[in-house]
C-alpha cells in the first residue's frame, strides 16, 4: 500500500509540472509586460514598472487591431449564437429526416483542418471577386463558431424532459409563449455557454482570419505581423489584461454555479 | 394543419444556420476543387480545364514538406498521449473534490492567443534567451547551441499547444469509468496491473481517440509553430499552402496542395479508426 502511496504523490508532483509547463509561457508573456525597456526590443529584463499600462493604446494601430478584434467577436457570439442554438435545438429536440447529414456537415467542420476551411472560403472570395476585409473576417468566424454552439446547445437540449412543454402546451400556451417562457430559459446554460466558446475561438484565430483578411488587422495578426522586428511590451499587457478578464469570468462563473447548487 | 407547422418547425430552426454552412463551408470546398482543376495565372485569369497537373507538380514539388507534416503531426500526437495519459489518469482517479480545478488550470493556456503563446515560447527558448542565456553563461551548454530552428522546437510547439485537447477526452472517458468495475476486477484476483491494462486501459480508448481526432488534424496542418519556431528547414504543408495563396497567388497549386492534406488527413483519420475497430467514429466524434 505504501508503495501506491508514493506512486500517487509521484503523480501528483507531475500533474504539476505539466501544468508548469502549460503556464510557463504565460507567466513569461505577463512578467514582459512589466519590463521596464527603453528600446524597441522587449528581450532583456531591465527592471520593473507599470509604465506600459498607462501607455497601453500609444501604437494605433495595435490598439485598431484589437478593437477589430473585439467588436467582430462580440458579433460573432451574437449571430453565431443564435443560428447554432437553434441547430442545436432542432437536433436535440426533434427526430427527421436530413438530421444525420446535418450531423455529418458540423463534424465536417468541427474537424477539418483550419487551413482547408480558410483557404477554401478565400477561393470562393477570389472567384466572386468579394473585397476582403471586416465582413470577410466576420463571415468565416460565424462560419466555424455555428457548429461548436450547436453541439453545446444539442448536448444541453438532450438532458431535458420535454415533458414541461408538454404540460405548457396543455395549458394552452402558443408555441411562442412556450418558446419563450419554457424552453428558452431551460437552455440558456447550454445558449451562454456556446456563446461565450464562439467569443473565445473568434478572438484567438489566427488561420483563418489569415486567409480572409485582406488588409484588415486583428489582435493575432497585427502579432504576427510584428514577429520579425519584436513585439512591443503593449502587446503583453493586451494579452495579461484579455487572459485576467477570462480567468475572472470562469471563477465568477464557477462561484455562481456553487452557489445555485448549494441553494 | 399544426402537424405540418409542428413536422415544419427543425427544418425552420435548422434554416438560417444551415444555409450559412452550406453558403460558406460547403459551396467554398467545390470551388476550391474546381479551382486545383484550372490552369492560368492571377495577371491573366484562370479557366477550367481539368488541369491534373497542379497536383502532380504539387505534390513531386513538396514531397518533403507534406511528409514532414504528416512525421510531425503523428510525432507530436503520440507525446501528447503519452504526457497527457498518467495526467488525465490522476485527476480522473485521485483529483478528488479538487477535479475541476485542475481541468481550469489544463485550460489557462487557451485564454492567451495561440500565437501569442508560440511566440512566448521562441521568446523563452531564443539562443540567449531566458533559458539558454544563463545556462551559457554558466558554460553548462555550449556557445552554438541552440533549441530553435530544430525539428525538436516545431514537435515541441505542436505538443504544448494542442495538449489540453488530448487531455480532456481522455480524462472525460476516465472519468466515466465506474470504481465498482475496478473493484470487480480486484475481488476477481486481478493485479493492479491487469486491472490497469485489461480495465482501465481498453474504457479509455474512445477518449484516447477523440482527443487524437482534435490534435492530429491541427497538428499535421498548421503552419504557425514552424515559422515561428522551426526556421527555414522545418516548413510544413501549411507554410507552403500559405505561402502559395496569400504570397504567390499560385491558387491551382494552392488548391491542390489543400485538397491533398484534406484528403491525406481523412484517410489518415479513417484508417485509425478502422485499426482501433472503432465503429461508430462519428458517434465518438461527436460526443
Amino acid at each position: 500500500m505504501k508503495g501506491g502511496l508514493l506512486r500517487g504523490r509521484g503523480l501528483q508532483i507531475y500533474t504539476w509540472l505539466v501544468i508548469a509547463w502549460l503556464v510557463l509561457p504565460i507567466a513569461v508573456m505577463i512578467l514582459f509586460g512589466f519590463n521596464d525597456t527603453h528600446g524597441r526590443y522587449n528581450t532583456a529584463w531591465q527592471g520593473f514598472t507599470f509604465k506600459w499600462y498607462g501607455k497601453l493604446f500609444e501604437i494605433g494601430d495595435l490598439t485598431q487591431a484589437l478593437v477589430n478584434s473585439l467588436l467582430i467577436a462580440v458579433l460573432t457570439m451574437l449571430i453565431a449564437g443564435v443560428l447554432g442554438s437553434l441547430i442545436g435545438l432542432a437536433l436535440g429536440r426533434y427526430r427527421f429526416r436530413g438530421s444525420g447529414a446535418m450531423n455529418l456537415v458540423m463534424f465536417a467542420a468541427i474537424s477539418c483542418a483550419e487551413i482547408v476551411m480558410g483557404a477554401s472560403l478565400l477561393s470562393l472570395f477570389v472567384t466572386l471577386a468579394v473585397p476582403l476585409g471586416f465582413w470577410t473576417i466576420l463571415i468565416s468566424h460565424v462560419m466555424f463558431s455555428i457548429s461548436f454552439v450547436a453541439v453545446t446547445v444539442r448536448a444541453r437540449v438532450m438532458t431535458l424532459d420535454s415533458s414541461l412543454e408538454e404540460a405548457a402546451r396543455d395549458l394552452g400556451a402558443g408555441p411562442w409563449t412556450t418558446f419563450r417562457l419554457v424552453t428558452l430559459p431551460m437552455i440558456f446554460p447550454g445558449v451562454l455557454a456556446g456563446s461565450m466558446l464562439a467569443f473565445a475561438l473568434s478572438i484567438d484565430d489566427f488561420v483563418i482570419t489569415n486567409f480572409n483578411s485582406g488588409g484588415t488587422m486583428t489582435f493575432p495578426l497585427w502579432i504576427w505581423g510584428a514577429t520579425r522586428v519584436g513585439l512591443p511590451p503593449q502587446v503583453n499587457v493586451m494579452g495579461t489584461l484579455i487572459f485576467a478578464a477570462g480567468v475572472l469570468i470562469a471563477v465568477a462563473n464557477a462561484l455562481l454555479a456553487r452557489r445555485r447548487a448549494n441553494a | 394543419m399544426s402537424r405540418l407547422r409542428a413536422a415544419l418547425t427543425p427544418y425552420l430552426l435548422l434554416f438560417p444556420g444551415t444555409l450559412w454552412l452550406a453558403i460558406f463551408f460547403v459551396v467554398p470546398t467545390v470551388v476550391m476543387l474546381s479551382l486545383s482543376l484550372q490552369s492560368g495565372d492571377v495577371v491573366n485569369g484562370y479557366a477550367f480545364t481539368f488541369n491534373w497537373h497542379s497536383y502532380v507538380d504539387g505534390i513531386s514539388t513538396y514531397h518533403d514538406q507534406i511528409v514532414r507534416s504528416l512525421v510531425y503531426g503523428l510525432v507530436s500526437t503520440v507525446i501528447q498521449i503519452v504526457i497527457g495519459f498518467p495526467v488525465a489518469y490522476w485527476i480522473a482517479f485521485k483529483g478528488g473534490t479538487r477535479k475541476s480545478i485542475y481541468l481550469f488550470l489544463l485550460l489557462l493556456p487557451f485564454l492567451v492567443s495561440f500565437v501569442l503563446r508560440t511566440i512566448s515560447w521562441q521568446f523563452f527558448l531564443s539562443d540567449n534567451g531566458l533559458l539558454l542565456g544563463p545556462l551559457k553563461s554558466l558554460g553548462l551548454v555550449p556557445q552554438d547551441f541552440h533549441i530553435l530552428a530544430t525539428s525538436a522546437a516545431v514537435i515541441g510547439g505542436l505538443a504544448y499547444n494542442f495538449l489540453p485537447f488530448m487531455i480532456l477526452p481522455m480524462y472525460v472517458a476516465l472519468e466515466r469509468i465506474d470504481p465498482r468495475v475496478l473493484e470487480a476486477a480486484q475481488d476477481l484476483y486481478a493485479s493492479k496491473a491487469q486491472t490497469f491494462l485489461r480495465v482501465v486501459l481498453p474504457l479509455s480508448l474512445p477518449g484516447v481517440f477523440a482527443g487524437v481526432l482534435m490534435t492530429f488534424v491541427p497538428a499535421t496542418s498548421d503552419y504557425v509553430n514552424a515559422s515561428v519556431l522551426g526556421g527555414t528547414s522545418n516548413t510544413m504543408i501549411g507554410n507552403v499552402i500559405q505561402n502559395q495563396f496569400l504570397v504567390n497567388q499560385d491558387y491551382p497549386t494552392a488548391s491542390a496542395l489543400s485538397f491533398t492534406l484534406m484528403a491525406l488527413l481523412l484517410v489518415g483519420i479513417f484508417a485509425y479508426a478502422k485499426a482501433l475497430g472503432t465503429e461508430d467514429v462519428l458517434e465518438v466524434a461527436a460526443r
